[in-house]
């Protein structure tokens, strides 16, 4: 259940003051051309995007209906017709699979998105407004960040049925301190910087500092701990659903699908290989594509490679 | 010197900032009057309070620094003035240059853009019209080829180059007050005069007044008309140019002017040096701050906080010894 724990991946350029602007602004060209070169970048965006159009093809097409039960051809083994065969109901996994990226991408987008909009708010409040209103907003993630985030999630659970609904809320509530903190630490490395002073110098308030100079200069930080934070939210609603208080039936998730396929495993052991494989895909392709933005968002790592 | 109406009128300014050594009086007590086209120079060492004066005039100090005493600007109250209504004031009718060129402007955003927004806030001006005010200014600063280079970022300029944009950005709402920050410290010297030159064109083409701060006595005496030598937060010595390269008075100011480099020297010639170290602001003496640095301290010296003395027309000292500091015709141009 490590997934559960969000994790705050400091990108190297946060910790000291000059490192975070001296991304420098590139032309667009000059970027994707650095990134088409990026092994891990490219690797990354390749498997998040199958793990997208998979769940886009659903939408319009799967080999078979996912949710139509059929006992006659239950927990057939791969064939023309089912081409990684069928579950204990007889469902095609192929098409349970495409439709189960839908769940996972719903969630992961939704729940860093809960993350990334609080978080970030809080953050950038944080760092503008200093004094206790910094404090207590600290304090505040710090708390919310030290619960079990499963605990709370099956907390959550027991008060408001369990759900996508409700794993999302609990996934996204869990996104909003790491998000906080990353935003606070390199929202304060830009207010120290002389231009923030030069700003003020020249008139601006808070608030306009804040949108016009903080945020652009730590939204490079911000994207690649939305995509890290991404793949740890798609590992949670797996988990969540694996345990029965995510995604419920009849709708397809890949944690379901797991659970599905663990009274199984003498019998079909594949059944539970496929999911796997289709988490670890996601996870493995958002962590590389984050690792390579990464690099390439700041200008030291990149000239290495 | 004229007598006009005072444009910036700064009165026994006080500022107390909390550290975490405990609260540091950063500046005890400074007073200066400028009326517009003069020009005022703040020198002293690092932590002498000279950039906390600056800081406290743009109102830019910490929410937790305790400021009192009285800064006017025509008339108008500043200590204690609302955030809001402060915003209105800089950019538009004060304004600072500051040290870094490299890192006073914001790396996101084209030069033109950066000098072309204060236009927009206080002037409300449109994109166009401030766009175009923005590549005269560069121009009117010397950047070359200025309406090309507005949609370049900071990055691509280089160091004198910067801080040519930077200035471009202070007067662009022509404001009535300059404050330079160490405008040159971090350029080439080469570059220095250049840009000096052009900040004093442009206070005499405008009539603004200017508070030029160095720790380099020769930048200040060869730009501005009056200056100030601040040493542990207080005004050591004050007065014009003239009267003060006539003979210094302040032991800390001949100190300054024995330290600095001379062309022609023998070679193997050791700077001077004034012994000892800048006192801290969180504990500074009840005397004279200086007293344990001097040569002539004596012990009334550590006792009393020294008043000013008139020394000559226009020339006020710190110093209870100035009879012997004085003879000592030290920073005498004729010397």
């Amino acid at each position: 259940m490590s997934g559960l724990r969000p994790v705050a991946v400091l990108p190297p350029g946060v910790v000291p003051p000059d490192a975070a602007g001296s991304s420098q602004p590139r032309r667009p060209g000059g970027f994707w051309r650095r990134a088409l070169r990026h092994r891990s970048f490219v690797a990354g965006g390749v498997l998040t995007l199958l793990m997208i159009s998979a769940a886009l093809l659903s939408l319009v097409w799967t080999p078979w209906p996912a949710y139509e039960i059929d006992m006659t051809h239950k927990l057939n083994p791969p064939s023309s017709l089912h081409w990684l065969g069928t579950d204990a109901l007889g469902r095609d996994i192929v098409s349970l699979l495409l439709v189960g990226a839908r769940s996972s991408i719903a969630v992961g987008v939704i729940a860093v998105g809960i993350g990334l909009s609080f978080g970030t708010s809080l953050g950038l409040i944080a760092a503008a407004r200093r004094g206790w209103i910094e404090e207590v907003i600290m304090r505040l993630s710090d708390f919310t960040f030290a619960f079990p985030a499963l605990l709370s999630a099956i907390m959550l659970t027991a008060v408001a049925g369990p759900g996508m609904v409700t794993s999302i809320a609990a996934i996204g509530i869990f996104q909003i301190p790491v998000f906080v903190r990353i935003t606070r630490a390199s929202a304060n490395a830009i207010w120290a910087r002389e231009f923030v002073l030069a700003a003020r110098a020249s008139g601006k308030g808070k608030f306009r500092i804040t949108l016009e100079h903080v945020l652009p200069n730590i939204l490079s930080i911000l994207i690649v701990q939305a995509t890290i934070q991404f793949a740890l939210a798609i590992l949670a609603e797996a988990a969540l659903s694996y345990l029965g208080l995510g995604t419920q039936p009849p709708q397809p998730s890949w944690g379901r699908m797991l659970n599905d396929a663990q009274s199984l495993l003498f019998q079909s052991p594949l059944l539970a290989v496929y999911p796997g494989i289709a988490i670890a895909t996601a996870v493995l392709g958002l962590n590389l594509l984050g690792d390579g933005l990464r690099d390439l968002f700041d200008p030291r790592l990149s000239r290495q490679r | 010197m004229t007598v006009r109406a005072p444009l910036i009128e700064v009165n026994n300014l006080r500022v107390r900032l909390n550290t975490s050594r405990g609260p540091a009086d950063a500046v005890r007590g400074v007073s200066f009057a400028l009326a517009r086209g003069e020009t005022l120079g703040l020198i002293g060492e690092s932590g002498c309070g000279k950039s906390v004066t600056a800081l406290a005039l743009m109102g830019l100090l910490p929410e937790s620094a305790v400021i009192s005493g009285s800064i006017r600007l025509e008339g108008q109250e500043l200590v204690g003035l609302a955030e809001a209504d402060y915003c209105r004031l800089r950019g538009n009718r004060v304004s600072m240059i500051f040290q870094e060129p490299m890192t006073a402007l914001n790396p996101m955003h084209t030069v033109g853009r950066q000098v072309a927004e204060p236009l927009r806030r206080h002037r409300g001006f449109s994109r166009a019209q401030a766009t175009r005010e923005a590549i005269a200014l560069l121009d009117r600063v010397g950047l070359p080829d200025a309406a090309k280079r507005a949609d370049a970022y900071p990055h691509q300029f280089s160091g004198g180059q910067r801080q040519r944009i930077t200035i471009a950005m202070a007067l662009a709402c022509e404001p009535d007050v300059l404050i330079a920050d160490e405008p040159t410290t971090a350029l080439d010297v080469t570059i220095q005069g250049q840009i000096l030159d052009l900040i004093a064109d442009l206070v005499a083409e405008r009539g603004m007044a200017m508070i030029l701060i160095s720790h380099d006595l020769g930048v200040i005496a060869e730009n501005v008309q009056r200056m100030m030598v601040m040493y542990g937060g207080t005004v050591v010595e004050s007065g014009t140019i003239e009267a003060l390269l006539s003979g210094l008075g302040h032991p800390y100011s001949q100190g300054l002017f024995r330290a600095r480099p001379r062309l022609g020297a023998p070679k193997g010639t050791r700077l001077r040096t004034i012994p000892g170290t800048v006192p801290e602001l969180a504990d500074l003496p009840s005397g004279c701050a200086f007293a344990d640095r001097c040569d002539i301290a004596e012990a009334r010296c550590r006792a009393v906080f020294p008043p000013p003395v008139m020394v000559n027309a226009g020339h006020a000292v710190r110093c209870l010894r100035t009879d012997v500091s004085m003879a000592r015709r030290v920073g005498a141009v004729t010397a």
